[in-house]
């Protein structure tokens, strides 16, 4: 179901300010992942303000939504969403990456609260995701499990392990995507590593796929949805198209930015763009949103 | 060990000690529903598809990929379940290093791997399929145990201990059939503690796994040839490892032999050098196994002779430790 025009416009404005404070955290923590941070920000925010049913006083409730962020290295864009939420204080974010900090590029499921597995080399969540999801099939619990990879990530032959296990198994309380932002460290997907026909890999592995604007919240929001009425027994994967530091003009879909640091000038300029890009977003919103 | 069944010699003949662990738990599965078991096509050489036929639907076959299936586990156990894990040791310890490394073992996951096919007992194999570094590598993983059992009852032992204790644990167990060590499971195991199995004041012969039962065999003819008093300390629990009972050795005895079907270096004679070189009391001693080689194809027995980590090259070299000259007097400024 689409989402309403009023969900949709508080979405949007819930993920500008994630896009801000992950900028924020970038600039006090003097550089950091902000590519592809800003990449998946859109779903980590329909994800944690639309559908992970969780609980910041309870985080250890046993029948929460486990989410699983397979490319930890976009743990700056994560971090603010936690804090957001009220699982973490924001003073933190201060202390992003600096020495004896509970928060570090990766996010350390026995540090940071609210993170469900540490992850960070590549490869490792989407199996994680599908171990926690059958342990709820064995355990007699209903909560579901979400998962969000890189697309350089699947690479990994360890993703396609996991893919067949996920389809073999009949893991449908799974719901993984895909941040396909086609770039990573050395340069774009297709020419490190080509993934075309990256749709069909994911097919042929027994998934049923949904591709999507990642930077489209409605779009998100419909996939999730059709993801959670599939009665195959199939599992779901959501291909998100996304750009590579959506939001900030100057270093949008360059792979260079993968990491990068950010000085003041950088830093204000970057400001200056989130704030035109959550304009034109919002009008996006106001025009198609019903 | 609490709760049960006790098992006697008589069974021990009879079954491999991937049988024992393969029965021991199906009784854990009984008992407690939260356990699960994953193998990767190797169900039927490390017997836990034994715990498949009896709970098939807490069992999972992930075909031949490693990787994923110690990651998968990891998700398992932070969920609520307690997953069995089991593949040969080999596979075990290094395809999959990085998942048992940041999956399990940073998180602290509760996962328990029973890798089989341990050192050269897999010696037909080649060295693709011998583990001679597994226990270097698990050793030196944070939160992580590790156990070397010597025999079936042992190996009983060590995986009810290891349902019972929070945490990740390697248990290494060997191919087929063990010289039988124990005859009932009743002997006071404990994970950290060394059990002496011989009594001696002359050398002490530190070992784990295959080596133990040769051990004690060296120990018996050195004592009725030569009149020697062997110790033999099972040090079965590799990490936490039994500081006591070796400093003991090397104050009682002076001369220590440790024996081991792994490489020298990373496993229990590296584990025994660390705290002997700690203490500040030298001592003469010797570490048996891998002398940083891969082993030869063939029977494990005829491996662990070549090597000279059977009961006749343990008994050699414990012959070879004692003739040397070494001072016994509480003088240090003279020793080389």
């Amino acid at each position: 179901m689409a989402l309403s025009k009023q969900e949709w416009i508080a979405l949007e404005t819930k993920a500008n300010e994630l896009r801000s404070l992950c900028l924020d955290t970038t600039h006090w923590a003097g550089s950091g992942h902000i590519g592809g941070g800003l990449s998946v920000m859109d779903m980590l925010t329909i994800l944690y303000y639309k559908y992970l049913s969780i609980d910041p006083a309870r985080p250890d409730w046993e029948d929460r939504d486990r989410f699983i962020l397979s490319k930890g290295h976009a743990g700056i864009a994560w971090a603010p969403v936690l804090v957001s939420k009220g699982f973490n204080d924001a003073e933190q974010l201060k202390t992003f990456n600096l020495t004896n900090s509970k928060m570090g590029i990766h996010l350390d499921a026995n540090k940071v609260v609210g993170v469900d597995a540490s992850t960070g080399s590549l490869g490792h969540g989407l199996p994680i995701a599908v171990g926690t999801a059958l342990a709820a099939r064995v355990l007699g619990r209903d909560y579901w499990t979400y998962c969000i990879m890189g697309d350089g990530e699947c690479d990994e032959g360890e993703i396609w392990e996991a893919a067949m296990s996920a389809a073999h198994f009949g893991v449908t309380n799974l719901i993984s995507f895909v941040d396909r932002n086609k770039c990573m460290i050395d340069g774009e997907t297709e020419n490190v590593m080509k993934l075309e026909p990256f749709a069909d890999k994911w097919r042929a592995f027994g998934f049923i796929v949904k591709e999507v604007d990642g930077q489209n919240l409605n779009e998100l929001s419909e996939a999730i949805d059709f993801a959670k009425a599939n009665e195959t027994k199939q599992p779901v994967v959501i291909i998100a198209n996304t750009v590579k530091g959506a939001g900030i003009a100057h270093i949008e879909g360059d792979y260079r930015w993968h990491y990068g640091a950010m000085d003041e000038a950088s830093y204000n300029k970057g400001k200056e763009s989130l704030e035109a890009y959550f304009q034109a977003r919002l009008a996006r919103a106001e025009k198609e949103g019903k | 060990m609490a709760g049960g069944l006790t098992y006697t010699a008589v069974e021990s003949t009879a079954l491999s000690t991937a049988e024992y662990y393969g029965r021991v738990l199906c009784e854990l599965g009984a008992e407690h529903p939260e356990i699960v078991a994953l193998t990767a096509d190797l169900g039927k050489s490390t017997k836990i598809g034994m715990f498949g036929e009896a709970f098939p639907e807490r069992f999972f076959n992930v075909g031949i990929a490693e990787q994923n299936m110690f990651s998968m586990a990891a998700g398992m156990a932070k969920a609520g379940c307690v997953p069995f894990v089991s593949t040969f040791s080999v596979f075990a310890a290094l395809r999959a290093a990085d998942q048992v490394h940041a999956d399990i073992c940073y998180q602290n996951a509760n996962v328990k791997i029973i890798a089989t096919h341990g050192g050269t007992s897999f010696g037909q194999a080649g060295s693709t399929h011998h583990a001679i570094c597994d226990l270097a590598v698990e050793r030196a993983f944070p939160n992580m145990t590790v156990i070397v059992p010597a025999d079936g009852m042992e190996t009983v032992n060590a995986v009810r201990a290891a349902y019972e204790t929070p945490g990740p644990f390697y248990i290494r167990i060997n191919r087929g059939f063990d010289r039988v060590v124990y005859d009932s499971t009743d002997y006071g195991f404990k994970i950290g503690k060394a059990v002496q199995l011989r009594e001696g004041t002359d050398i002490t012969v530190i070992v784990n796994g295959s080596c133990v039962f040769q051990a004690c065999q060296a120990s018996d003819f050195l004592n009725s040839a030569d009149g020697l008093k062997v110790r033999v300390l099972n040090v079965h629990s590799l990490k936490p490892l039994d500081k006591e009972a070796i400093q003991k050795a090397v104050l009682d005895t002076r001369r220590i032999v440790v024996a081991e079907d792994h490489n020298v270096i990373g496993g229990l004679g590296s584990a025994v050098s660390e705290i002997i070189a700690e203490m500040g009391k030298g001592c003469a001693f010797t570490r048996l196994g891998l002398q940083d080689q891969f082993a030869p194809i063939g029977l494990h027995e005829d491996i662990m002779s070549i090597l000279g980590i059977d009961s006749n090259g343990i008994a050699a070299t414990v012959r070879e430790v004692m003739g040397r000259d070494f001072e016994q007097d509480d003088d240090w400024s003279d020793e080389v």
